[in-house]
């Protein structure tokens, strides 16, 4: 090889025509100022290797989390924990929040991980600084729940329930009424399965008293539990509905009875319908609400359902406890009367009641229609009909 | 030992009866026989007599600055001493002989020290009598006890200060005063008696220490001693954790204890750019007044006919390209002594980036051989295959084609796992560093936390054992003939590129493209700028490898190869540069 720059010299003319351009011809391309930019994101400082090395760990995390490699996550969290210490106060302060929800996905999948592990880890992240004790004992009792560890969740609530710190942020509030709202439910849930048990058990049993008196205090617990958690403005159906229904039990004649039913009629399961039946009828065992036309107005219109849905067993049921007492209590002669003279709706809607429960020829019926034959020859047709089709009273009798 | 404002003492020592007394910061006698000190002090009569850094020392010693936790009295150059004995000690493990450590690296470091006015000179900073016992007791490697004439050094200056002061007191020249209250406040503190001091010191003229800037000292002792390392290396070095720079104020002596200001100056968390270490090799160089380095020559590693060889037989490349690369040399004049011999004092003071522009010249070979224009590699490369495909019995011709799909795998590979590397590195040192006395309960907290949380999450990784650390090497690939899974290209021949003219060979592209056509020649940083998108992918591949290899920018690297065209192809510049003062045109390109 010999004179290279000879050889190079010559063809020169062909080489600018292969040159490519170097200085860009179509815009003005500047990559310095690219960079310059980026700076001004950073406050002019240059990224440091430790931010560099914390935000590929990070995304590593995520990549080996969505490909569910739940080991090399775990290598990975290894090194993202030193996060934690960064000297920038602003990602140290939102560290804790991202390694707690990387870090329980990766425990709540790893094969080698089990409730203690979580419950460490859940125990530590809740003490690193202070807006994250709350939302993290939430999730931590969700999973305990999950795992059917319910003493232990209810621990987590109880102990959250007490946080406190300073002023609360709005935030806060919110996840404290979340903590009460999921407290209550397993209150209800340990009520329930007392309940049953209770159910189990002979009333001759020597347990009952106890049993009976365990699942009283646990349902005024609940109760006032619940009760206040309504107050807050949201949508709390499946707690409402825990409530309403072991207030049925202590209190069947509360005004949310009516509610109850009416979200227990619009169910689709058939238990719900029964009950449903079994709650109108409660509500009207009571004097205070022997008045209630709305009540009545359900009882009458659900018990045409009911029969039409061929449930007569239903009904006999519930009509075999007070037949001996209700016909006196709400159909007497007396109440006929006044009914009438108070209120003729009232009177038709009870009278509509009395005749399919206990047949056209009870008092309270014929007074009624009586009575209405005037002024209401139509509706008391249609009484007349009703009761002709649902009497559970045999016509014969 | 100052006997001239002890005399007056005459009290015999309590532990040794003698009679020979000294004043210590606070103003109490200590016998200097056996360093005992007393409860009395010294009144002060007439200030008129006592020097100006007398008052200072004194005042700052009645006003003794809380201390955080006890330990050794240290000034944060102590601390880099510390750290540059680790590093010397590191590099001795690494292969370098002994000298690096206890003479080069020692001596530069006392001109260091000299020159910033911290030792070894007429007025120092300090004047306190404890820094002496206390560099004593830290340096107890056995390579540094000629330590000796430093302690002495350090204490001499304290005697002459002492002695020459008291007749000049009107002329003495006035240094930076200490001013104590500074650092009294509790949130500004630490572990170091100046390090809040030395972080705001901003002295012209003077260079101040920092860790990169150990670096540079490191790689000036190298140079020096013309070791087998380049900076690509060391730095390459540093970040595999075979040298400590990152959290190597841990090794510490025990009693040194670090905290406050002293964290923003000893722990660092950055790896070392080159760019930014080899600026501060020449800047130190420069500070430290030294002269013409030793002949860099033929014989050199760091000569660019040998390291071009080896990095060639690094990227797998055919031993024949040595051949191009050493005329490539010899054309350019970058083989010259006196060209390659790092210089400071010389007027333009540039030290050749040894390994940058080793491989640049690996570049335009491969630019000359192949074009890498996205088209004639690829041509050249099937002749090649079909080549080698009839003679299989032959040494077969290079296909540039099979090599880089050999290196891009191979490289991807290596690069993936850097990069893993690097995103699982630890930053945080063992036992953390505080900024005051508010959060130190603070930072061990999280630091107890961080530890609990890794063990836990340790016991759930695979257990199945990593490649534990890689032993320090030069090369970061190995190619052997024996592997049949990856080609080895050493042997292979260069004749399908090749052909003959005359008594000798020459390149069968004839043609070439330079990779800057306009050098700026305003006061920035580069003299070029590289755009991905303007060039061929082959070139990107190709910088990319490299500069990966030795992990710089690519725009670095790319600078490198215009200023190796422009030295060899410098008629083609001239020419345009007639062209352009001839017409009055501006051309736009």
């Amino acid at each position: 090889m010999s004179d290279f720059s000879g050889e190079l010299t010559r063809p020169m003319a062909e080489a600018d025509q292969v040159e490519k351009s170097m200085l860009s011809g179509t815009g003005m391309s500047i990559p310095w100022l690219r960079k310059q930019m980026e700076t001004v994101e950073t406050g002019g400082k240059k990224e440091k290797d430790f931010a560099k090395t914390t935000s590929a760990c990070l995304g590593l995390i995520q990549e080996a989390l969505l490909k569910h490699q739940w080991e090399k996550a775990a290598e990975y969290m290894h090194s993202y924990f030193q996060i934690l210490e960064d000297s920038d106060a602003g990602k140290r302060q939102a560290a804790p929040e991202i390694i707690w929800r990387l870090g329980s996905e990766i425990l709540y999948y790893h094969p080698k991980s089990n409730v203690e592990t979580f419950s460490t880890f859940a125990d530590r992240m809740k003490n690193i600084g202070v807006m994250n004790y709350l939302k993290i004992s939430l999730q931590h009792a969700l999973y305990l729940l999950h795992h059917g560890m319910l003493e232990d969740a209810n621990r987590s609530l109880s102990q959250a329930e007490t946080w406190r710190y300073g002023e609360k942020s709005s935030s806060q509030d919110i996840l404290i009424n979340l903590v009460q709202a999921y407290k209550g439910l397993l209150q209800y849930y340990t009520w329930s399965k007392k309940k049953m048990e209770l159910s189990k058990l002979d009333e001759e049993d020597y347990a009952y008293g106890t049993a009976t008196q365990n699942m009283r205090s646990h349902s005024w617990k609940t109760s006032v539990n619940l009760s206040a958690l309504i107050q807050i403005p949201g949508v709390w159906d499946p707690f409402v509905k825990s409530y309403v229904e072991i207030l049925y039990q202590i209190v069947p004649s509360h005004k949310l009875m009516l509610e109850f039913h009416r979200i227990l009629r619009n169910s689709d399961k058939e238990e719900h319908h029964k009950l449903g039946l079994e709650v109108l009828f409660a509500i009207l065992d009571f004097a205070g609400c022997t008045k209630n036309i709305t009540a009545w107005k359900y009882l009458a219109k659900y018990l045409k359902q009911t029969l039409m849905g061929n449930h007569l067993a239903w009904v006999q049921d519930e009509w075999r406890s007070r037949k001996n007492w209700w016909p006196s209590f709400h159909f007497s002669y007396f109440w006929a009367k006044n009914d009438w003279t108070e209120d003729k709706a009232l009177a038709c809607e009870k009278a509509l009641v009395a005749g399919i429960l206990l047949g056209k020829g009870c008092r309270y019926f014929r007074y009624v229609s009586k009575q209405g034959h005037q002024g209401l020859k139509k509706k008391m047709k249609r009484m007349n009909r009703a009761v002709k089709s649902y009497s559970i009273v045999d016509p014969g009798l | 030992m100052d006997l001239d404002e002890a005399k007056e003492f005459k009290e015999r020592c309590t532990q040794c009866a003698a009679v020979s007394w000294g004043l210590t910061d606070e103003g109490k006698y200590y016998c200097t026989s056996c360093h005992n000190v007393t409860e009395i002090s010294k009144e002060v009569i007439n200030t008129g007599d006592i020097p100006n850094t007398k008052i200072q020392a004194i005042n700052r010693g009645l006003k003794r600055k809380r201390k955080l936790e006890k330990g050794w009295d240290w000034y944060v150059c102590e601390g880099f001493q510390c750290i540059l004995c680790q590093q010397a000690e590191a590099l001795k493990t690494l292969g370098v002989g002994p000298e690096l450590k206890n003479e080069v690296l020692h001596n530069f470091w006392k001109r260091y020290l000299q020159k910033s006015k911290q030792a070894y000179c007429k007025n120092p900073i300090y004047t306190s009598r404890r820094k002496a016992v206390v560099l004593e007791e830290n340096l107890s490697h056995s390579d540094w006890e000629s330590e000796p004439e430093l302690l002495s050094d350090f204490s001499f200056p304290f005697v002459e200060s002492g002695a020459e002061s008291q007749s000049d007191v009107n002329t003495q020249k006035s240094f930076p005063v200490i001013k104590a209250s500074q650092s009294e406040t509790a949130s500004v503190c630490s572990g170091s008696l100046d390090g809040v001091e030395y972080s705001r010191r901003k002295e012209k003229g003077i260079v101040k220490m920092t860790m990169p800037r150990t670096l540079a000292f490191c790689y000036l002792s190298l140079l020096w001693q013309r070791e087998t390392i380049t900076l690509s290396d060391l730095l390459r070095f540093v970040e595999e954790d075979h040298i400590p720079y990152i959290n190597s104020f841990q090794h510490f002596p025990e009693e040194m204890k670090l905290y406050g200001r002293d964290k923003g100056i000893f722990a660092i968390e950055s790896w070392p750019d080159y760019e930014d270490i080899y600026k501060k090799t020449i800047e130190v160089a420069t500070f430290l007044d030294l002269p013409r380095f030793p002949d860099i020559t033929e014989d050199c590693y760091l000569h660019p006919n040998i390291l071009c060889m080896k990095y060639l037989m690094e990227v797998n490349l055919p031993d024949e390209m040595h051949n191009l690369t050493c005329q490539v040399v010899k054309l350019t004049g970058i083989g010259e002594v006196d060209f390659l011999t790092f210089d400071p004092i010389a007027k333009m003071a540039k030290t050749v980036k040894y390994d940058v522009q080793a491989v640049a010249i690996i570049i335009v070979v491969l630019k000359l051989l192949f074009l890498l224009d996205d088209n004639l590699e690829w041509s050249l490369s099937n002749l090649a295959e079909k080549h080698n495909e009839k003679n299989k019995e032959d040494n077969p011709w290079f296909d540039f084609r099979k090599w880089y799909q050999v290196m891009k795998r191979t490289v991807d590979e290596k690069k993936q796992k850097w990069e893993e590397a690097r995103a699982k590195y630890i930053w945080k040192s063992e036992k953390p560093v505080y900024h005051s006395s508010i959060d130190k309960s603070v930072v061990y907290k999280r630091r107890e936390m961080v530890v609990s949380l890794q063990k836990q999450f340790s016991t759930l990784v695979d257990s199945t054992p990593t490649v534990g650390k890689k032993s320090p090497s030069s090369f970061q690939f190995s190619w052997s003939e024996e592997d049949t899974d990856r080609t080895c290209f050493h042997g292979h021949s260069l004749q399908g590129i090749l052909k003959k003219k005359d008594q000798s060979l020459t390149t069968k592209n004839s043609l070439y493209w330079l990779s800057t056509q306009k050098f700026c020649k305003s006061y920035c940083k580069h003299v070029t700028t590289y755009e991905e998108s303007n060039y061929s992918l082959s070139y990107q591949f190709i910088l990319n490898l490299f500069s990966f290899l030795l992990r710089i920018k690519t725009s670095f690297l790319h600078e490198e190869v215009s200023l190796v065209e422009k030295k060899l192809f410098k008629t083609k510049y001239s020419k345009t540069k007639k062209k352009s003062s001839r017409s009055r045109k501006v051309r736009r390109y």
